[in-house]
């Protein structure tokens, strides 16, 4: 599904990655933890290829493809999906038009037919449900004065509604109580389907607790210094990042 | 993501095509013999001609007004041709059929059937070609409703009493230097009279287009709602791509009797010049209406066209309790400049004014909105309310504001918010991951950022309106 071999990557002509590995096969749940700082957001970004973060080495294979080299719609349209950490606010565009137009890009990206209004509307209700997002949210600006929880659940509705293939989630769950940390959790959960991978950024082993993940990668440094299953999560969370030693701790600050 | 949105807009202009049609074109230059000409050419009554005399007279004492934020050279007013018309218009067709044809396919290429089994149920249109007014649909059908919509030199002839009663009450001869201009030399325009208690039963709609080389257009356009009333019209423009700048000077006097409601639409897309600011229209406009007791006018306007606009559809709000509101969506790219907004004179009690603007800027732009509120000391409980927002696409262009507000009255309230934002990266971004391209995206976040006034525009004309904004928007981020 997805291969990081050896990446190097630069914002700001600040060197944040400094030679990451990771290999996704389908269907998997990879968390990726560390300190802040660390580069974790830095990996989504790089994936979904927003401008201004330079790769300087190494390669990303998605889905046979070389993911570097693509736009960043393209990516989305093969199935790369990034639930931001901040979204940002579109006003006067409403979450149901913004959807719209998305779900049938990448409809079209897949050789399909683009939804009618109404068989949208019926998907777009059901994934509304699954969040448990008000339906009127559809009717709003694309997260325009929603609260910090209800833009992480709005991203998490287009998740459902874009049946990617890989989801990177940027810190899901910060800023939420345990009541919509246990939404999200769900949501993800009910997207398991064997197939879709997913790439969790945590700062927190507590939304591990509800999203059980195969592999949980320790990321400092710009480097993923160890890798380990769901028990590895519930150490740093006992431990803290301070086993890393204090040359990376230090450095993950800075 | 910036530098993309940055890439010159260099759209292709879909109405630039030029038609070959023989015309007769006034030699360039104007006195009082070139005005006595056109008068002569529309066989008018010796009132009107006198009436042209003296605005030409004021003007000739008058001076091109510079306050303006916009820029560009003089315009020699001798250069310029001031009568053209297709020649197949001499002896007016009676009827469809007998128009030049290829003008129909002008229309029809700037997709405006003016076949009237192909039209859109509920719109009748008048179609100006340079200076006359080519056929004018469903004018029976008006009839019936007693509803007068027919060429302006027409209404001359066969109104005069209506025109001489109206005509230069709402925007004096003299008002301004391009009024006092377009008073002296007008060659057509539109004329509508909605008869006391009487709901127009379609949607009324004109349709500019400037073909000549050189040549000026100098519409007028009179609108006359009388009591209890209600009216909707429409105005669209577009113009070939030329290397030169061409003058259009056009006045539009709304009258709004008791109790009566005009609403007016206009979607300006008369030719931007390109992206060097190489020619394009220099569109200086005088839209003015008058509200008499209870009445309410509504002006909504797209403007997407045009080298230089300088253009402020006003109310008077003059009669106690009357409504004006005005809508204003303004996009400018390339080396556009626009100087637009509105003026609300409330001098009646209880009156209210709505004012939304909505500029949005990108290439080398310049977009200014300008607005006058004026509080009479008779506008007891006068209120009105102003948003007037700015979006910036890029970093080159630029958006101002120049709001003038004047209370005479201590019972009257004025509200003014403004916001000025960007099409942020991080708004590109969430779209692109979206799946959604570049030109989408703006296109999108540009229309919501419109909404408020789309939604105040006939249906049609929304969709119309969207749509011009997406291909004027086309290249402008890579």
């Amino acid at each position: 599904m997805l291969k990081i071999q050896n990446l190097h990557a630069s914002v700001e002509q600040k060197h944040i990655l400094k030679g990451l590995n990771l290999d996704i096969k389908p269907g998997e749940v990879h968390a990726i933890m560390g300190p802040n700082g660390a580069g974790k957001s830095t990996l989504g970004y790089i994936l979904s290829g927003r401008e201004g973060y330079e790769v300087s080495e190494g390669s990303v294979d998605f889905q046979g493809e070389d993911l570097l080299e693509m736009e960043i719609e393209d990516r989305a349209r093969k199935g790369l999906f990034l639930a931001f950490q901040y979204p940002v606010e579109i006003p006067g565009v409403s979450n149901m038009e913004f959807m719209k137009e998305s779900v049938n890009a990448m409809r079209e990206q897949r050789g399909e037919e683009p939804l009618s209004a109404a068989e949208f509307l019926k998907k777009a209700k059901e994934a509304c449900k699954q969040v448990q997002l008000p339906l009127d949210f559809l009717k709003r600006g694309v997260n325009e004065g929603f609260s910090g929880g209800e833009k992480k659940r709005n991203e998490l509705m287009q998740m459902i509604l874009l049946e990617p293939t890989l989801c990177i989630l940027d810190e899901s769950d910060s800023g939420l109580d345990i009541d919509a940390l246990q939404v999200v959790a769900n949501g993800v959960n009910s997207q398991r389907d064997g197939k879709r991978s997913f790439i969790v950024i945590t700062h927190y082993q507590r939304l591990l607790d509800y999203i059980e993940p195969d592999h949980v990668h320790i990321l400092a440094n710009g480097k993923v210094v160890k890798s380990g299953d769901a028990s590895l999560a519930k150490e740093v969370e006992k431990e803290g990042y301070a086993f890393l030693g204090q040359d990376n701790a230090e450095e993950a600050g800075a | 993501m910036s530098e993309q949105i940055d890439q010159a807009l260099s759209r292709k202009y879909d109405a630039g095509f030029v038609s070959d049609i023989e015309s007769e074109t006034f030699p360039i230059g104007l006195d009082e013999d070139v005005i006595q000409r056109i008068s002569a050419m529309k066989g008018e009554p010796e009132w009107m001609l006198e009436w042209r005399l003296r605005a030409y007279r004021s003007w000739l004492t008058m001076e091109e007004p510079e306050w303006a934020h916009v820029h560009y050279p003089k315009i020699d007013y001798q250069a310029i041709s001031y009568y053209s018309a297709p020649k197949s218009m001499k002896d007016k067709p009676k009827s469809l059929d007998e128009v030049d044809p290829e003008l129909l396919r002008t229309y029809e290429k700037l997709g405006i059937p003016l076949h009237e089994q192909e039209m859109l149920a509920g719109v009748a249109v008048d179609a100006v070609f340079d200076s006359v007014s080519v056929v004018t649909t469903f004018r029976s059908k008006l009839e019936e409703a007693g509803v007068i919509f027919c060429p302006i030199s027409e209404a001359v002839h066969k109104y005069p009493e209506l025109v001489k009663k109206y005509l230069g009450t709402v925007v004096p001869r003299s008002d301004n230097y391009f009024a006092a201009l377009n008073s002296a030399v007008f060659t057509d325009g539109s004329f509508v009279y909605i008869p006391k208690g009487v709901r127009c039963p379609m949607e009324l709609s004109t349709y500019f287009r400037i073909n000549e080389q050189n040549t000026g257009q100098f519409e007028r356009t009179l609108i006359v709602a009388d009591e209890g009333s209600y009216v909707s019209y429409l105005e669209g423009c577009t113009a070939p791509q030329r290397d030169e700048n061409q003058l259009h000077a056009a006045v539009v006097e709304l009258v709004a009797m008791d109790d009566a409601q005009i609403k007016y639409s206009t979607v300006q897309n008369w030719y931007p010049g390109d992206e060097n600011g190489k020619g394009g229209i220099y569109n200086f406009v005088t839209k003015r209406g008058i509200c008499h007791t209870n009445a309410k006018i509504s002006w909504t306007q797209v403007e997407t066209g045009s080298a230089v606009t300088w253009k402020y559809p006003s109310c008077i709000l003059k009669g106690d309790n009357s409504v004006g509101e005005f809508y204003s969506v303004a996009l400018t790219r390339g080396r556009q400049q626009a100087d637009t907004g509105t003026k609300m004179i409330h001098l009646g009690k209880n009156t209210k004014s709505t004012i939304i603007s909505k500029g949005i800027s990108a290439g080398n732009s310049n977009n200014a909105y300008r607005g006058l509120v004026q509080m009479g000391p008779k506008a007891d409980g006068a209120r009105n309310f102003t948003e007037c927002d700015s979006l910036l696409i890029g970093d080159r262009c630029g958006a101002h504001t120049f709001p003038y507000i004047e209370s005479r009255n201590p019972s009257a309230i004025v509200e003014h918010e403004a916001t000025t934002s960007k099409v942020s990266d991080d708004q590109l971004f969430l779209c692109k991951q979206r799946g959604l391209d570049a030109e989408k995206a703006v296109s999108m976040i540009v229309n919501g950022f419109c909404k408020e006034v789309f939604r105040e525009l006939p249906m049609e004309f929304a969709v119309e309106a969207g749509k011009l904004l997406e291909i004027s928007l086309e290249g402008s981020v890579g």
